[in-house]
């Protein structure tokens, strides 16, 4: 790691505040992404600010239909919340599957979404379940706050306080871990809600996660594993490395995507 | 059997510093005053150098020196070197070309070592080579292993067309002969994939030099210290062999790849003496797969030829194998003497005939690796015998059997003369224990939800005990592969034992001691092991090659027999009786037909007390050595049989059954011996569907850290169900045959020809990941489809 | 340069360390806590795993100034004085070690599993859950075995669970 200066605000105001101040400043949540970049000096932040001691950023909280979860809830919180399991257990199940149990300790669901990897398990969830990514400027539908590969629409000084998840009538997620590093290969949400049905992909798209429509209105007909009988995803546009090349990856979506409807009717 | 004797479970001496953390490895090791060593590598896989700037470098903080090859050179501080000559066909001597510990004037691999820094701090170290100039010419890499060879880039001057040599064992005439007469004949192309060991302890080193009295120490994670001293005293030069103490602490594992002597261990403890400060060196874990030598990576074409009975007539291999960019210190021996001998395997060949051709690549060197040669060797005849019986519509069990050698001493047409052997009791053991009978019925279950279900044999051979001295120095060896042991009696009757093998993971501070409490009759607890110390003990060959048992241990067992001898004299003084009426038994000496005994300790006692000796009859104390040079290689053999579940979806293969039967002959301690059957076969497993290091078409390692190397965990493997049988080894006094590779060597081919009979096909490479087995699962379906 | 305060092992402890200090490079070098490994660059291999405030974390992905006033368990505060923690005396029962360097977090991040998800772990769960951790030389084999009966035995001390190991 190259040297920098490290600053721990205890308020999200305080965090934007120095954020815009330090120059070439980075935000530091669990880093689980950051300090391995770094580590390999492929980063080189001059000064890092840890949200670790913000308590505005974190928590859980149902609020009417609406599951509201701190910048700084870590995988763990999300996946042993009983608000979360109760509300949306799928959710909590993609949580609890993050990475390792220490990176869950660690890991907060602000970071995954900030940094939007495009192996990362939270971006499907926030694309499938229509969530709102809440900052302390703004609030951004996930379509409009996911914008490529490991980028958002996020501003300078701009911080990630909290993801608002509607409440799904039924949910579900799976998804086929690269066999080397454990990251999504391949993750599917879907995600149903009144008559809308989201099919969310992460892991596979050259440019991060996005949503299959064909599987959507497959499933929006009926809602069974049945329905994506044949389907199948296009390679184009789909990511290609030594584990997976695009036709296995897109193929693995199909499977994938049934194997999370079936997760999310319980069968 | 006593609790702690011989054939008990006893618990591992070693382990309460282990699990309470107080194990003390290489990188624990803080000298006052210690700087730190960080290495310039190579971004390039073939290169010319013309130049290196350390100007600037030099001056930023920190920096107490930084070193290049014409440092060394300077210094008269010679390369690497490669300890086994190998002969081509024509009898001319292999074509190796220099390997510099610092680059030379080239660099022939991504992570070749261009440049040391020494700073007062890793992160300053670092600092300062980003700050190095290097002006490379970068040349076209040479990274196939089949068509290094005719590449048109010469990696080195010394190897025109990149080959090292054209080896060759066997009859060529009688095996044409054979296959000349033959009623069917199997062919096969197979890879045998490259790995990289990862041990979990990264290599390190910590140099250090002491100037008054000109003795250089140097701390490395080895398996064999004493051979890292005689290379780096007598051919490297970095001091006289009594002026360099070499200690291998506790070790991380080593799989075979802390056997080689490395440059960072040599630069650091000679750099130690230029900066007049201690040098440490720890990689980190991109270093270990950039720099540890690999193992595997052979490319073969085999064929076995059967009479109209399913009678083996002969075998024909030709194998392409890579070496890398450099020769590691027992790469030759490797793809030559550890591989084509086993290609017998457990069956009666009449005729073998096998070609190899190494090749110099640029890639990162290749050498033993858990097993080396024999896994090799392995998966060419059992997957041949797989396939043979497929094609000849046989059951690949009773196929076995029908071959399996039955009488016993062997000569095999491939060196080695097989010593003793049950295989058929450890097949028919393995048969039972895997519920052969009811794979039928598992396999249809299997159809029904969708799966497709396999089940795969292995039966392997290997030779370790490695070796006879005589034999190997025949064959090319530089070194005899003995074994040393010292046997120190206290006062007191306790004992501490030195041992010239080294344990890294094996338990030997338990087995050994096991051995001498078992012979001497005293409690375990007053036993201690001492090795890893160049200091403490005299001289020793190291621990590789599952020998530490049959050669190590009966190094141990001959230095007894002769404190035991002299306890007899000292016993005799005492008792004031003949010293042929002296047994001893049970711990104690006694005079035979009466009462009269003496314990061991006390006779201990009494022959450093030494009062009843009478002048000059008998030297006082009870300290004994012994060197012991095994006759013959040791033959460890048995049966694996993996049974495995394919979801044709997914591509992923779940291991459902493995049963594993070995014969390692005596056992010293069950729970041990397990345990090295069970990380064996992991590492096999890892190989057959999961690890497998790639180099793009630059030379650039693209499986470079464990984000893309795929290292076995926990939920990728089933437990194991481990039987034995036991048929001793005839060539050494305990009857053991060792155990360390067995697993790493049996496992590759049960799990491929499981895959293989759960496909229908015969269309996979390793390793058969999710991938690559659902491409496969399509072909099989495509196929089932059209019939 | 920074002064960062923590609890380790119990005992309160303070050290200069630049921002860029990781926890485990405190813990190994400053305060000489040799007994928590480095085995990768990626968060992976999990030899480095300590407990921070009674949860399993990898030391290799923490700074240590981030840990100021936290409480830290190694495996060298495992123990009780010379009694082993059950599930260091189940690893040596089981032969659940053989090198030695990963089963500092092995046996961490056993303590951790049997406070997050109980005393009674069947074979699935323990391997489903050892995936931050990788170890080259067991096959897993004993290291299952011996976290099945670690947990049991942490179960029959009465150990509460969560705050077994602090």
């Amino acid at each position: 790691m190259y040297a920098f200066t490290y600053h721990k605000p205890t308020s999200a105001r305080q965090a934007a505040t120095l954020l815009l101040k330090k120059e070439d400043s980075k935000l530091i949540a669990g880093g689980h992404t950051l300090l391995p970049t770094m580590k390999q000096r492929l980063a080189a932040p001059s000064a890092l600010i840890d949200l670790g001691a913000c308590p505005d950023l974190k928590g859980i909280v149902r609020k009417g239909r609406n599951v509201v979860i701190g910048a700084m809830t870590t995988h763990a919180e999300v996946a042993a919340s009983p608000e979360v399991q109760e509300a949306i257990p799928a959710l909590a199940y993609l949580a609890g599957h993050i990475g390792d149990p220490h990176v869950r300790h660690r890991g907060t669901i602000g970071g995954s979404v900030a940094n939007n990897d495009p192996a990362a398990d939270y971006p499907s969830a926030l694309l499938a379940l229509g969530a709102t990514v809440v900052t302390n400027k703004r609030k951004l539908l996930a379509e409009e706050f996911f914008t490529g590969l490991y980028e958002t629409a996020l501003e300078e000084g701009e911080i990630v306080t909290r993801v608002s998840f509607p409440v799904a009538s039924r949910a579900g997620y799976a998804k086929f871990r690269n066999p080397a590093s454990r990251y999504a290969m391949v993750g599917v949400f879907v995600a149903k809600r009144g008559g809308e049905v989201r099919v969310a992909v992460t892991g596979a798209g050259e440019g991060g996660v996005f949503r299959w429509p064909e599987a959507e209105a497959a499933l929006k007909m009926r809602f069974a594993p049945k329905s994506l009988e044949g389907l199948k995803h296009t390679a184009e546009g789909i990511n290609g490395d030594m584990h997976a090349d695009p036709e296995y990856r897109a193929h693995l979506i199909g499977v994938m995507a049934k194997q999370a409807v079936a997760q999310a009717i319980g069968k | 059997m006593s609790a702690t004797g011989i054939g008990a479970a006893v618990r591992r001496k070693e382990d309460h510093r282990f699990i309470t953390g107080q194990g003390r490895y290489t990188d624990d090791v803080n000298r006052p005053g210690q700087a730190h060593a960080y290495f310039l590598r190579s971004p390039h896989a073939h290169a010319t150098i013309s130049g290196i700037d350390t100007g600037a470098a030099a001056s930023m903080p920190g920096v107490l020196g930084i070193f290049t090859g014409a440092d060394l050179a300077a210094d008269k501080i010679g390369g690497l070197i490669c300890g086994w000559m190998i002969h081509n066909k024509d009898g001319s001597p292999m074509r190796a070309g220099a390997h510099p510990a610092l680059a030379q004037g080239k660099v022939r691999y991504v992570g070749d070592h261009v440049a040391v820094v020494v700073a007062e701090t890793l992160a300053q170290a670092k600092d300062a080579a980003e700050a190095i100039v290097v002006d490379y010419q970068e040349l076209p890499a040479v990274v196939d292993t089949a068509t290094a060879a005719g590449a048109g880039t010469v990696i080195h001057d010394e190897a025109p067309d990149n080959t090292v040599f054209n080896w060759h064992l066997g009859d060529k005439a009688a095996t044409d002969k054979a296959f000349a007469g033959a009623a069917h004949v199997t062919r096969l192309d197979l890879v045998n994939n490259r790995l990289v060991p990862n041990a979990m302890e990264p290599r390190a080193a910590v140099g250090d030099y002491d100037a008054g009295d000109g003795v250089f120490t140097l701390f490395t994670t080895s398996q064999n210290p004493h051979v890292a001293r005689l290379v780096l005293s007598a051919f490297i030069g970095i001091a006289p062999e009594n002026k360099l103490r070499v200690i291998a602490p506790d070790v991380g594992g080593g799989f075979g790849s802390k056997i080689f002597i490395y440059a960072e261990e040599t630069v650091c403890v000679w750099a130690a003496k230029k900066v007049g400060r201690p040098v440490k060196w720890t990689a980190d874990r991109t270093e270990a797969f950039l720099s540890d030598a690999h193992g595997r990576d052979h490319v073969t074409h085999a064929e076995l030829a059967t009479d109209g009975d399913g009678r083996i007539l002969g075998l024909k291999v030709h194998t392409k194998a890579n070496l890398g960019a450099y020769l590691s210190t027992f790469s030759s021996s490797v793809p030559t003497y550890l591989y084509a001998p086993l290609l017998s395997g457990q069956y009666n060949i009449p005729a073998i005939y096998c070609e190899v051709d190494a090749v110099y690549t640029n890639t990162a060197p290749v050498d033993a690796y858990r097993g080396a040669g024999r896994p090799e060797a392995t998966f060419v005849i059992e997957r041949l015998m797989e396939v043979t019986a497929r094609q000849l519509g046989k059951d690949p069990a009773k196929f076995r059997m029908q071959n399996y050698i039955r009488s016993f001493p062997h000569q095999t047409p491939v060196i080695m003369m097989y010593d003793a052997g049950n295989y058929g009791a450890s097949m028919k053991k393995a048969l039972e224990m895997i519920d052969y009978k009811g794979f039928g019925k598992r396999k249809r279950d299997s159809a029904r939800s969708g799966k497709l279900r396999g089940i795969g044999f292995s039966s392997y051979i290997e030779a370790c005990g490695i070796a006879p001295s005589a034999a190997v120095g025949s064959l090319g060896a530089g070194v005899g592969l003995w074994e040393s042991a010292e046997v120190r009696v206290n006062p007191v009757g306790t004992v501490e034992v030195l041992t010239g093998s080294h344990s890294h993971g094996q338990g030997h501070e338990t087995t050994f001691a096991q051995l001498v409490s078992d012979r001497l009759g005293i409690p375990i607890d007053n036993v201690s092991i001492i090795h890893g110390d160049t200091d403490k003990v005299q001289m020793g060959m190291g621990t590789y090659g599952s020998r530490s048992g049959a050669v190590g241990m009966s190094a141990i067992f001959k230095a007894i027999d002769k404190v035991i001898a002299k306890g007899k004299k000292v016993a005799a003084h005492v008792l004031e009786a003949d010293e042929a009426d002296i047994d001893f038994a049970d711990g104690h000496f006694s005079v035979k037909g009466t009462d009269r005994k003496l314990d061991f300790g006390s006779c201990a006692l009494q022959a450093y007390v030494a009062h009843k000796f009478n002048g000059q009859e008998l030297e006082p104390g009870l300290k004994e050595g012994a060197f012991y040079d095994p006759t013959n290689f040791t033959f460890p053999a048995g049966v694996h049989i993996c049974e495995l579940e394919i979801d044709p979806q997914t591509g992923v293969t779940r291991i459902e059954r493995w049963a594993a039967v070995d014969d390692f002959g005596n056992i010293i301690n069950p729970m041990i011996v397990e345990g090295q059957v069970h990380g064996g076969i992991a590492q096999g497993v890892g190989q057959a569907l999961l690890e497998g290091a790639r180099y793009d078409a630059e030379g650039q390692l693209v499986t470079a850290s464990f984000m893309d190397y795929c290292m076995p965990r926990a939920d990728d493997l089933p437990s194991f169900d481990v039987g034995m049988t036991v048929t001793p080894c005839p060539s050494n006094p305990l009857g053991i045959k060792g155990c360390g590779e067995a697993g790493a060597i049996a496992s590759p081919p049960a799990v491929i020809n499981a895959i293989t009979d759960a496909l229908g096909h015969e269309d996979i490479a390793m390793p058969a990941t999710p991938q690559a087995v659902w491409r496969a699962a399509q072909k099989s379906i495509s196929r089932l489809a059209a019939e | 340069m920074a002064t960062v305060s923590m609890t380790v092992n119990g005992k309160p402890v303070t050290g200069n360390v630049e921002p860029r200090t990781l926890l485990v490079q405190f813990l190994r070098e400053n305060l000489r806590l040799t007994g928590t490994h480095v085995g990768c660059d990626t968060s992976q291999c999990g030899a480095c795993v300590v407990h921070v405030d009674g949860k399993a974390v990898k030391s290799c992905t923490t700074l240590a100034i981030a840990c100021e006033g936290m409480a830290v368990t190694t495996i060298e505060g495992l123990a009780a004085g010379d009694t082993l923690h059950p599930m260091q005396e189940a690893f040596r029962e089981h032969h659940g070690l053989q090198c030695g360097y990963c089963t500092p977090g092995m046996i961490m991040a056993a303590v951790d599993m049997v406070n997050r998800r109980g005393h009674v772990l069947d074979e699935k769960t323990i391997r489903e859950d050892l995936d931050g951790n990788i170890c080259r030389c067991t096959g897993y084999h004993n290291i299952v075995k011996a976290i099945a009966a670690g947990a049991e035995a942490m179960g029959k001390t009465g150990m509460p669970v969560r705050q077994a190991a602090e």
